[in-house]
């Protein structure tokens, strides 16, 4: 038997006495009605229309929406200003924007099914001082997404939070010009995720308590793949929450514990960043062959490999004592004894032999460290795990171009 | 001049008839007269001109045809009742994989409804004997919740819910959309849902098919649906065949020349044929190469070849609580192990597809797709083996 929420008449009948005429600023509490009027609001929109929520506690069982562009909405800061999805009875998400030059600020949305705010197909978005978050605590019922913006143009996410989500508090997917700055993300499986997106950069951020802090990936069978992010000048400590994504998700194989995980991607810059006591490795650098999905599963001309990694100036500590998994918590005693850790930067070791020229993997390819007495272990993946081995650093000992600073389109 | 008439009647009617009493006004119902609004948003249904009711039957404008579709999109197992206006003298273009081209002026209605039960708030599974199929009926045993309205202005294509009062008398415009608790009642069991009637924006959310240029297209009047017969009150014939010779419909070719979409629960065709017919209707409107759902690299249109982008073995990029713990669209061989089944079979708003328009499962549309898998040929290899 379904459950049907109670009120749902109540909603129906106060919307159709409530003229527009009757502005009764909806104040502080958290009226029924207000989530009507919100979404009257977002249907009437124009562009160049701020829309501004006050402070004050909303309730809203079904999804908003809005598909104008141009347009702002605005609440009273993000402690002040709540809107709760608890009890959402239909929608996959709390908002839904599909336009362009959109601007969300300081609000906080909560609870919601699935993900909290999601962003499709617009050009110039700006999330700013936005809370996400699931009150419950980080829990794999909770929605995958805080942050969502996806096939977006020059997307600006800062000053805001991202708390548990069950897949990435942040996720930024199949985009292009990205800045992510100055943000928290806690207790999600994935803090910050830039996934086949091209040109990113992600800075100045807070990464702590989630699965994994910064993932740069790539998958399989979507429009095209990600390259170029800077990931700089973060905070990245203490991943180490036990992976509550759900199988079957790309995020659900990331190691608890894990600091940056790039995966598949190519052209990362990692540098200048503060990255600390993340108990699998700080840095983790994987393929989609790591992954495991092969074969029928992949389209034929995806490159799974991650190519031109340049770390370095990284402020690295800890970490490595307590890897997630048996296989890894065997080879770290193994080989650096019980109270040993892994090196910083976890490789799976996989390159793609078919772009060597002359025997050996050209330049733009490598995996360039230059970041003090930092070590990569290899793990011999493409041998089955054979021989697993710290490497010599003098083969990572190079230099790529760096990457410049993104810029928004006009 | 007729229409303010109708639309007098309907607005007194509606004025004066108290939830129960009985109306005795069934000789007055007049046959509507289509109107096309340019712009604004008419507060009723009546305004439109091409369905009226005195809560005891409706009728059609005359001009108005109805029509069918070979598979529909699942709503919450309530019946349709489709109808499309052109103006005088206009004909929609003939496409063959899109929705016909249809002249600005177009109205196309969809009303939702469900046959009543013993209580109010319970309506009952239909079977083949309910269907309201001609352009006078008595809709006394039957609950109508909402009618869709799909204008095509200069501007595009507009869409427009109009939620049914109790006495079935008027229909309002209801932008915000609205929520029916309802009761659906079989020889099995009675579940309790919530039928949710789309706000504005929902309705672009489905018929918005290209997010990039997000302009709303009618989804069903393509070519592959509309070909089937339909039994009109002059007799059965080929829905394009009358379209055709109704003058509505131009340059259509041959017969044998247009694609036929299976219907689902027809055995008659291929298991395939019908999965591929189901998905069509009720998931390529978002999961196209342009749609809403292009995100997930998951194609469902009728052309979309056997490999990753139709499911099979394809690992979720971003389906959150959707996987279900599950690793792959399509397993073959094992449907309770593929995403499809999960999410189609789920009620939960998180969970399930199609994200929109319905808050029951589809036990019948989610056993097809289970038959489908089941008997898919191959295998997908495990990532964690």
């Amino acid at each position: 038997m379904k459950k049907i929420v109670l009120g749902t008449f109540n909603l129906a009948a106060l919307m159709a006495c409530q003229g527009a005429a009757e502005k009764e600023a909806a104040s502080t509490d958290s009226h029924a009605d207000y989530a009507a009027t919100l979404q009257e609001q977002l249907l009437d929109a124009q562009s160049g229309d701020v829309i501004e929520i006050p402070a004050g506690r909303f309730t809203f069982d079904r999804s908003l929406s809005l598909t104008v562009d141009g347009v702002t909405i605005r609440g009273a800061g993000m402690d002040e200003t709540v809107l709760s999805f608890k009890g959402q009875i239909a929608g996959a998400e709390g908002l839904l924007v599909t336009a362009s030059d959109f601007t969300l600020e300081g609000l906080t949305i909560q609870d919601t099914k699935g993900d909290a705010l999601k962003v499709n197909e617009g050009k110039n978005i700006t999330i700013r001082g936005i809370k996400t978050e699931w009150t419950g605590g980080h829990k794999t019922s909770n929605g995958a997404y805080g942050i969502y913006p996806v096939q977006c143009e020059n997307v600006l996410i800062e000053d805001s939070v991202a708390i548990a989500a069950s897949d990435a508090g942040i996720y930024v997917g199949q985009s292009e010009n990205i800045i992510v700055r100055r943000n928290r993300a806690e207790y999600n499986v994935a803090g910050i995720e830039i996934e086949n997106s091209v040109h990113a950069d992600v800075y100045d951020n807070v990464a702590i308590h989630n699965t994994g802090g910064i993932l740069v990936f790539n998958m399989p069978n979507l429009p095209r793949p990600g390259h170029s992010t800077r990931v700089y000048d973060n905070t990245i400590v203490e991943n180490n929450t036990k992976n509550f994504g759900h199988a079957g998700t790309p995020v659900a194989s990331v190691p608890a514990g894990s600091g940056i995980v790039i995966n598949s991607n190519d052209k990362v810059e990692i540098f200048g960043n503060n990255i600390r006591d993340n108990k699998t490795a700080n840095i983790i650098i994987s393929s989609i062959h790591m992954a495991g999905f092969e074969g029928l599963s992949t389209q034929d001309d995806f490159d799974g490999y991650p190519e031109g990694i340049y770390i370095y100036d990284n402020t690295l500590e800890g970490g490595g004592n307590s890897p997630d998994g048996l296989d890894l918590k065997a080879l770290k005693v193994a080989k650096f004894g019980l109270s040993g850790s892994l090196p910083d930067i976890l490789w799976d070791g996989f390159q793609d032999s078919e772009k060597f020229v002359d025997g050996k993997i050209v330049d733009e390819h490598r995996i360039c460290v230059d970041n003090g007495d930092i070590q990569i272990l290899n793990a011999d993946a493409p041998n089955g795990f054979g021989n697993p081995d710290v490497v010599d650093m003098s083969a990572h000992s190079c230099e790529l171009e760096k990457l410049k600073p993104v810029k928004f389109s006009g | 001049m007729r229409f303010v008439f109708v639309a007098l009647i309907a607005l007194w009617l509606s004025a004066c008839s108290p939830d129960s009493e009985p109306i005795e006004t069934t000789a007055t119902l007049s046959v509507p007269d289509p109107v096309f609004h340019e712009s604004g948003n008419p507060k009723t249904l009546t305004e439109w001109g091409q369905i009226a009711s005195n809560g005891v039957e409706i009728k059609l404008a005359s001009e108005a045809i109805i029509f069918d579709l070979n598979s529909a999109l699942f709503s919450d197992y309530a019946l349709k009742l489709r109808t499309v206006w052109l103006p005088d003298g206009r004909a929609a273009q003939f496409q063959p994989d899109q929705s016909f081209d249809f002249p600005i002026g177009t109205v196309i209605t969809k009303t939702f409804y469900y046959p009543r039960g013993t209580s109010e708030g319970q309506v009952l599974k239909p079977d083949e004997s309910h269907g309201i199929y001609s352009h006078a009926a008595n809709i006394e045993s039957y609950r109508l919740l909402e009618t869709r309205i799909l204008a095509h202005r200069k501007e595009g294509w507009i869409a427009l819910p109009y939620v049914w009062n109790d006495a079935q008398t008027q229909a309002e415009l209801k932008r915000i959309g609205d929520i029916k608790p309802l009761t659906l009642v079989d020889a099995e069991q009675q579940t309790e849902f919530a039928y949710v009637v789309p706000n504005v924006n929902q309705c672009a959310g489905c018929h918005a098919t290209n997010n990039t240029t997000r302009k709303i297209e009618p989804i069903g009047p393509k070519a592959r649906h509309l070909n089937r017969d339909f039994a009109y009150e002059t007799g059965p014939e080929n829905q394009l065949k009358f379209w055709e010779a109704n003058g509505v419909l131009d340059d259509a070719p041959a017969q044998v020349e247009i694609d036929k979409t299976a219907i689902w629960n027809d055995d008659s065709a291929s298991v395939n044929e019908r999965a591929r017919a189901y998905l069509d209707i009720n998931c390529a409107h978002c999961h196209n190469k342009v749609g809403p759902a292009d995100t997930s690299g998951l194609h469902l249109e009728p052309d979309t070849k056997f490999g990753p982008n139709l499911g099979l073995c394809k690992p979720p990029i971003a389906a959150g609580t959707g996987t279900g713990g599950r690793l792959f669209g399509i397993i073959p061989g094992k449907p309770e192990d593929s995403i499809f089944v999960y999410r189609t079979a789920s009620t939960d708003p998180a969970v399930m597809m199609p994200e929109l328009g319905r808050s029951l499962a589809h036990n019948e549309g989610v056993a097809l797709l289970e038959e489908w898998i089941k008997n898919m040929p191959g295998n997908c290899t495990d990532p964690a083996k």
